[in-house]
């Protein structure tokens, strides 16, 4: 447990003195909200706050997938990411430290969302909701961190970039992000359900507001949760470093 | 005979369709300082990522301390170091010995690790901006942060200076005179004389010698003695002959006794030159005399 706090602290000492990839994953979620939230769902209390629960989840996913996904695709080109590798220490303590330390960044990239949907929109919380909501955060970030991981271990960091970025987009259109609940066009609605996005803003959405979540939709998340893990470690057990042919 | 700490058996390794090591043994046991001597692209880095547990062998088997260096329990006593300087270059120089060291037992203190490779004055700098010498010096002392029981060191003085270069001589002999083991892989046979007890040869992804310094010296220790002369006599201790644009270049192990035997004669000879040969053409003359005609003839 101690080498897992001893990595999350040193991984987060590294993003934080470099303060401008902080400010980066804080600016696009809270641009998007600008955008596309306040103009169009803010006036209305329950659309606003449903925009924003889908906003978060949005912005879940794009924080852990890019962080992790090209983070740790960067990082295993660097010799000291395989030296670490020949510490006395499992997968598990770097995982869970990095897992700990990307958490602590994507709640600092959140604040903004939280901040602007409070002070620029109508959407209201309870206290109550509002602690319901924070614990759904960490579960939907999972899935996206472990597909990061996977992506990150599997491919150089070129072709994780380039992953990244054609995973995150068809999952956050297919999986109903873009439009209130329900709402969605009608392909969207029968696809979204088997999408991870989509099991992570049902679980948001019942967690801020009152809304009954698709069972399938949260089956499916916690599948791809499992999925998702596996691969990860499979990814990770053969990765050797950077490799030439 | 004491613990074995490392071993290869049988080991293979490819990468895609190069075979960098092709059927490779090799022991270490408990207190043996093992220099390992090849040429660049001869297997050595490969041959270490096998045994810190960094790759897996295609075929064979290693053993690091009696395990699997593949699982973490084996690689409690393991010490290396990263390859290329390459550090976590926005922590300082104090945090990547704390990080490290988390990860062990009893820890040598920081202030002693640092200490004894004068990086003292260093511990509040971030290690990207550190000099090579520097960052190699760090590097080494990382090896050395768990209180490890074996050593392995990739090419550890490539781009230190001469001072740099004997401190860190001078802490893999005090730890070898503790009775630590070590497995040091280098292109220059200096440094190995300078530290190791025995020398294995790697060239081709092949063990090509295991041996003593002194057998090992005699046998790479090959000199080109090069010269223009119309005819030459029987000659002691050439290994191999070649003719190049009218000049004639002698691979010998005794450049004395070839040139006073050269002078007796009383052959006339002209523009002699003696130069010590690069490890690169002493490995062709190994390869030729076991028996590869082949790769004499690349030469």
């Amino acid at each position: 447990m101690s080498l897992v706090l001893t990595s999350a602290r040193y991984d987060l000492l590294e993003t934080v003195r470099i303060p401008i990839a902080l400010v980066g994953s804080a600016f696009f979620p809270a641009a998007s909200m600008l955008f596309f939230v306040v103009p169009f769902a803010g006036d209305e209390p329950a659309g606003a706050t449903f925009a924003t629960a889908s906003m978060l989840v949005f912005s879940v996913m794009v924080s852990n997938l890019f962080r992790y996904g090209i983070g740790v695709s960067e990082e295993r080109a660097q010799p000291w990411e395989p030296y670490t590798r020949t510490l006395p220490a499992g997968p598990l303590p770097r995982f869970a430290g990095r897992l700990l330390s990307g958490l602590v960044i994507m709640l600092i990239s959140l604040v903004p969302v939280v901040l602007i949907a409070a002070l620029l929109t109508e959407a209201t919380i309870t206290p109550a909701r509002f602690a319901l909501a924070s614990g759904a955060v960490f579960v939907t970030a999972l899935p996206f961190a472990l597909m990061g991981f996977a992506v990150g271990y599997a491919l150089p960091s070129k072709a994780a970039l380039v992953v990244c970025q054609l995973i995150f987009f068809p999952l956050a259109f297919g999986g109903g992000l873009m439009s209130a609940p329900g709402q969605a066009p009608g392909f969207v609605e029968s696809l979204a359900p088997f999408l991870p996005t989509r099991g992570a803003a049902e679980l948001m959405w019942a967690s801020v507001g009152d809304y009954p979540p698709h069972p399938v939709a949260l089956g499916m998340l916690a599948v791809w949760t499992v999925a998702l893990g596996a691969l990860a470690v499979w990814a990770y057990r053969r990765d050797e470093g950077r490799r030439f042919s | 005979m004491s613990e074995i700490l490392a071993r290869a058996e049988r080991v293979s390794r490819r990468y895609g369709d190069v075979l960098a090591l092709n059927d490779v043994d090799l022991t270490v046991r408990a207190g043996e300082i093992v220099g390992l001597l090849g040429p660049n692209g001869a297997g050595k880095s490969t041959l270490i990522s096998l045994l810190v547990g960094h790759r897996r062998p295609s075929a064979g088997r290693v053993e690091l301390c009696g395990g699997d260096p593949r699982d973490p329990r084996y690689r409690r006593w393991l010490g290396t170091t990263p390859q290329e300087t390459g550090l976590a270059a926005t922590l300082r120089v104090g945090e990547v010995v704390d990080y490290v060291a988390a990860h062990f037992d009893r820890p040598v203190g920081r202030a002693e690790l640092l200490d004894r490779f004068s990086l003292s004055d260093l511990v509040g700098r971030q290690t990207g901006g550190l000099s090579g010498g520097q960052k190699r010096r760090l590097a080494v002392a990382l090896a050395f942060a768990g209180r490890p029981r074996i050593v392995l060191l990739d090419e550890p003085t490539t781009g230190l200076d001469v001072a740099a270069r004997q401190a860190l001589w001078d802490a893999i002999r005090v730890f070898g005179a503790e009775g630590g083991t070590v497995l040091l892989s280098s292109h220059y046979l200096a440094e190995v004389e300078a530290l190791a007890g025995r020398v294995v040869v790697l060239g081709n992804g092949r063990v090509l010698a295991d041996d003593t310094v002194p057998a090992i010296r005699s046998l790479v220790g090959v000199s080109r003695v090069s010269l223009t002369a119309a005819g030459l006599p029987d000659l002691p201790g050439v290994v191999a002959t070649e003719q190049d644009e009218g000049r004639t270049h002698l691979l010998t192990t005794d450049p004395d006794a070839l040139v006073r035997a050269l002078v007796l004669a009383g052959t006339p000879f002209a523009g002699l030159e003696i130069r010590p040969t690069s490890l690169e053409e002493a490995f062709l003359t190994i390869t030729a005399r076991a028996g590869h005609p082949a790769v004499a003839a690349a030469a």
